[in-house]
């Protein structure tokens, strides 16, 4: 033994209190610290998003409308990029070179070793030559993304249109991502939660160079994708079409809607465009030239546009004017025709027709000065104790036809149209003290009220349900999609309403509106002319049929295209021919042809449908 | 008993399991580290498993061929043994080829060979030959000398080999020397050199002299204990420096700040020594040359760094958090660390490893085999291996203090302080603990030089230690 062997005792402990610190720091970095797990799940996990199908579109028969197409968007991984022949790859995409390499530098910019769209949507003849030559890019790929496909080249506005979402969508809704798609406008809007269907993911293995090594865990916590779900509309896409090729050349808003369940046959805004141009590669430029078409192909006509009613208004003035017991159906009034009628401090021009004129007969005629006589007896009805009370009353009625408010929810831009209140003319006529004759244009549909196409189309519905009306719908509700249906009764009792019809009868067979007439089948119509301050009268025409179990209620409203009887009511009268019949009669050829063929607006569309 | 009976009785089989398990549990995690699933067979020899099999095998016999050997052999020939693995080191500068950055490698019909891996058994053969001599005293200036000389060749020419790594494995000699006698505050100087050489790089010199000048201060107040001499000369270093630090901006010098604190602190021990003079103070001229030697380590540290490789620059600035950017220089700590932290406790399990699969990790299954442990087998997976080399030094220290022969003992404790270097070096860097420096980590790390040359290394002790009883000197 030697006097250094106490030695062995202070290297042993060296040894151990060094081994000792080492376990307690892998103690603590194994098991107390998770931040490591994280960390090596961020390294080597990378979650590839699997895209669902889009719902599909179908029409009321089960006609496919809208489907999805693949379309190619060339990725880029930027650190993989090695230098690359320019040129080629400019020649293969048609690209210019600044901007492939402004958009290399914002994919840059996002990160560096994920992959960011680079050009998306390429269409299919450029990805075949591309597929090829992409051997020769590492660092970029093909992504295949699903986008829509349409079957019909008309009824964008129904359908709208996707894009991909926007910064502040992606912030507010965490089920989206840079560069997924979302509904703009139209139906693709509205049912967006049921359309995009659910996002489902693939977790990958990937090694130090981002490689797909394997499948994590053979797949057990992918989420498989959930197709979106369809829709079934309930247009009858034969007949928009129909109505799309009447209506060609023309602007204007067709509605139609079935008036005992509230479906919508026909959606029609002329001048309309092709959905089509919504998709691929130009779908920028195509929206820009649409967007500056003066004659507004997105503006939708049927539901965006509000305009005073017209002379269709004088069948709810007539309703009210029973219910409130001021006139009986014999009820007459004389009329001077254009020699405009003295009634109280005013005078009311008409066109000329017999005189006096009961109500079936003023309903016939469109008589004004008949419903300027109704309007001073609604209004200075002795059951109130003033003009402004009974105003009050009769906005309540009105309203209750669904004026005033929206009525489909399948559309989010749908506008409300207005039914101006008493403070409001209280407002504009500066005096609590008004009378009736201040505001009497409104007794024949014109003056502050403004109502949409759909909301006279609904007006037709009320009349053929004598008294009610369905939600009006565009999508066929089932378990898990679409609005519920509800009925609406109006304030006006059912036994008032065969007067009212009796006229309409009258205005379709021998009146204003007998351009519409069908062999065999009993019309109700009412046609009314806009005043345009900008130009000609818009035409309009509100229409059901059959007189007795209604199948079908329409309003046609043409811009710029004079009285009623001589656009809207011929249109409205082939439409409905080709609902009721299946066909156009012969005598009824050369009408159709004319109806066709005139042009009654100076530029033509962009595309027409 | 004849005599192949008493070698097998004799035979220290404690160490030989522990050295089997830790080549076994290599050969597993090599496999885990580098598991292809289109090369799946652990016996495929194109793989560096099916290789590590071979080096396994050919490490075996060189085993049994030594445990054969008269272990006469050892004591007799560890000189001209040593001789000629240092002549090989020199061959390889000039023969050898060059693999990342460091040219010390022999090619031989495509098997590569590391002479300096054999460096250590040589060295720790001639070591225990002349602290055995008889005479030899540690603490002589001679003594040391020779010793010295003979850790500097080997380390010297594997650092011309320029692999830094390696040659610092010869430090590890200390522990050899302390218990042969080196006065124990040698041991503690290195402590504290590590101690300012750390300090160093992680702040400026400037910065550590500012400290080691407090320090030097409150030692000053310690010895003397006088407060009002504290505040004066406290008050003296700092308000010279201020005045010399605004004269330097109003006169636009160029010196830097280093050298102004020096110059005042240089004034104040010209002070110091005055005082020494007088008053015969033996303590503060302590304090004085302890300071100045510190400072003098710093700046030569600092100097020295600069002389660094870069890559070994960044593997020291890394373990100190210097340039902690993970994509770079940093980058094989802290993948390392991910590795072995994510295992848990228990890990992930055999071949689910993924950072250590998918080459996260680098050099996974020679310098960071350690990582696949962690990652696959856990905290468990750590604690068994680190209990076997634990117990294996242990044993080694305690077989060392059993021997009758001089030769033997030194040599037992420079195997058990060799592994423990390499151990410590090795698990410390992988979690952060320890600068990156590129050793393998015995038994474990793929490479047929490494596991040869530690298997050498051991079996030589174990045949010594097999003949202890016949051997007295």
């Amino acid at each position: 033994m030697d006097k250094y062997s106490y030695r062995k005792n202070i290297i042993s402990t060296i040894v151990i209190v060094v081994c000792g610190i080492y376990l307690v720091r892998l103690f603590n970095m194994q098991i107390l610290d998770d931040s490591y797990q994280h960390q090596a799940l961020q390294n080597s996990r990378r979650i590839e998003v699997q895209y669902p199908a889009r719902g599909l579109i179908f029409d009321r028969n089960g006609k496919l409308l809208v489907e999805n197409q693949s379309a190619y968007d060339l990725m880029v991984i930027p650190r993989q990029i090695q230098p690359f022949d320019t040129l080629e790859l400019l020649s293969v995409l048609g690209l210019e070179k600044e901007t492939l390499l402004h958009n290399l530098e914002r994919c840059r910019r996002y990160s560096t070793f994920k992959a960011s769209t680079l050009v998306s949507q390429i269409p299919a003849d450029k990805y075949a030559i591309l597929q090829e030559k992409l051997y020769k890019y590492p660092g970029f790929f093909i992504q295949t993304r699903t986008v829509r496909k349409y079957n019909v080249s008309h009824s964008a506005d129904v359908f709208g249109y996707i894009g991909e979402v926007s910064q502040a969508q992606i912030e507010q809704d965490t089920n989206y991502a840079p560069g997924d798609y979302i509904g703009i406008s139209g139906l693709e809007k509205t049912y967006e939660t049921d359309l995009r269907g659910t996002k489902g993911e693939k977790i990958l293995l990937v090694d130090n160079h981002n490689r797909v090594m394997g499948s994590y865990y053979n797949g057990k916590y992918d989420k498989p994708a959930v197709v979106g779900k369809d829709l079934t509309l309930t247009l009858d896409i034969d007949l928009q079409e129909y109505a799309y090729r009447l209506m060609q050349n023309k602007k204007g808003g067709i509605i139609a809607i079935e008036p005992s369940t509230g479906e919508i046959l026909l959606k029609v805004s002329a001048p309309g465009y092709d959905p089509q141009l919504m998709i691929g590669w130009d779908r920028g430029k195509n929206y820009h030239q649409l967007e500056s078409d003066p004659n507004q192909p997105l503006f939708d006509r049927t539901i965006g546009a509000a305009y005073p009613p017209g002379s269709t208004f004088k069948t709810l003035q007539a309703l009210y004017g029973l219910k409130e017991k001021v006139i009986t159906p014999s009820t007459s009034f004389p009329c001077q025709g254009t020699a405009k009628t003295q009634i109280g401090p005013i005078r009311m021009g008409c066109h000329n027709h017999e005189s006096p004129v009961n109500l079936r007969e003023s309903l016939q005629h469109s008589c004004n000065p008949y419903y300027v006589n109704v309007w001073r007896r609604i209004l200075e009805n002795e059951k109130y104790p003033g003009v402004r009370d009974a105003y009050a009353a009769w906005r309540e009625y009105i309203c209750s036809f669904g004026l005033n408010r929206t009525l489909c929810p399948d559309f989010s831009n749908e506008r409300s149209g207005s039914i101006p209140s008493v403070e409001f003319y209280d407002k504009m006529l500066r005096t609590k003290n008004w009378r009736w004759s201040y505001i009497m244009s409104l007794s024949i549909g014109q003056g502050e009220l403004l109502l949409t196409p759909l909301q006279i189309a609904n007006m037709a519905c009320i009349l053929a349900n004598r008294g009610y009306y369905m939600t009006p719908h565009i999508v066929r509700p089932n378990a898990s999609t679409g609005t519920r249906v509800e009925k609406h009764l109006v304030d006006c009792p059912s036994e008032y309403f065969p007067p009212v019809i009796e006229g309409m009868v009258a205005a379709a067979s021998i009146g204003t509106a007998r351009g519409a007439a069908i062999d065999s089948v009993e019309i109700c119509a009412k046609t009314g002319t806009a005043q345009n301050p900008h130009g000609d009268d818009h035409s309009i025409v509100m229409i059901f049929a059959p007189k007795e179990k209604p199948r079908i209620a329409m309003a046609v409203y043409i811009e710029n295209a004079g009285f009623g009887a001589r656009y809207a009511v011929p249109i409205a009268g082939l439409i409905l021919e080709k609902y009721l019949k299946g066909d156009i009669s012969p005598e009824h050829k050369a009408l159709e042809k004319r109806m066709i063929e005139s042009n009654l607006i100076d530029t033509p569309p962009v595309s027409a449908p | 008993m004849n005599r192949e009976t008493k070698l097998l009785k004799n035979i220290d089989w404690v160490a030989i399991l522990i050295y089997l398990a830790l080549v076994f549990i290599g050969w597993l995690n090599i496999y885990a580290a580098v598991y292809d699933e289109n090369h799946s067979s652990i016996f495929d020899i194109t793989q560096s498993y099916g290789k590590q099999l071979m080096w396994i095998g050919t490490a075996f016999v060189l085993a049994t061929f030594i445990m054969l050997i008269d272990s006469k052999f050892f004591t007799t020939f560890s000189i001209p043994i040593y001789v000629l693995v240092m002549l090989s080191l020199m061959a390889v500068l000039v023969f050898g080829v060059e693999s990342k950055g460091a040219r010390s490698w022999f090619d031989i019909g495509g098997i590569r060979i590391q002479p300096a891996e054999f460096g250590k058994f040589a060295t720790c053969l001639a070591i225990a030959n002349v602290i055995s001599r008889h005479g030899f005293k540690m603490m002589r200036l001679g003594s040391l000398c020779l010793v010295g000389l003979l850790l500097l060749i080997p380390a010297g020419l594997i650092i011309l080999q320029n692999d830094t790594g390696s040659a610092l494995v010869y430090s590890s000699f200390l522990l050899v020397m302390y218990r042969e006698g080196l006065h124990g505050s040698i041991l503690l100087l290195c402590f504290i050199v590590v101690l300012i050489f750390i300090l160093t790089l992680l702040y400026s010199s400037f910065v550590v002299s500012i400290i080691l000048i407090i320090g030097a201060l409150i030692a000053f107040l310690y010895y003397r204990q006088n407060r009002g001499e504290f505040y004066r000369l406290f008050l003296f270093i700092a308000l010279s420096f201020a005045l010399l630090k605004g004269l330097k901006i109003w006169l636009d010098w160029q010196v830097s700040d280093l050298r102004l604190l020096l110059s005042v602190y240089a004034l104040a021990s010209l002070a110091g020594i005055f005082f020494i003079y007088k008053r015969k103070m033996k303590s503060v001229l302590f304090v004085l040359l302890a300071s100045w030697t510190c400072i003098g380590a710093s700046i030569g540290v600092n100097t020295a760094f600069e002389q660094l490789q870069p890559h070994q620059k960044d593997r020291i600035n890394d373990l100190l958090g210097i340039e902690n950017d993970p994509t770079g220089a940093g980058y094989n700590v802290n993948q390392s660390k991910i590795a072995i932290g994510s295992g848990g406790f228990s890990g992930k399990g055999f071949l689910e490893g993924t950072q250590t699969k998918y080459n996260f990790v680098p050099e996974q299954s020679t310098d960071f085999i350690f990582c696949t442990i962690g990652e696959e087998w856990g905290f468990i997976g750590c604690a068994v291996v680190i209990g076997l080399f634990l117990a294996l030094i242990l044993r080694l220290v305690k077989m060392a203090e059993r021997q009758r022969s001089h030769f033997s003992r030194v040599y037992g404790y420079g195997v058990a302080s060799i592994l423990f270097f390499h151990v410590a070096v090795n698990i410390g860097m992988t979690i952060g603990m320890v600068p990156v420096i590129g050793i393998p980590l015995p038994f474990l790390s793929y490479g047929g030089s490494s596991l040869w040359a530690f298997t050498i290394l051991l079996f030589i002790f174990l045949r010594l230690d097999a003949n202890r009883l016949q051997v007295f000197s």
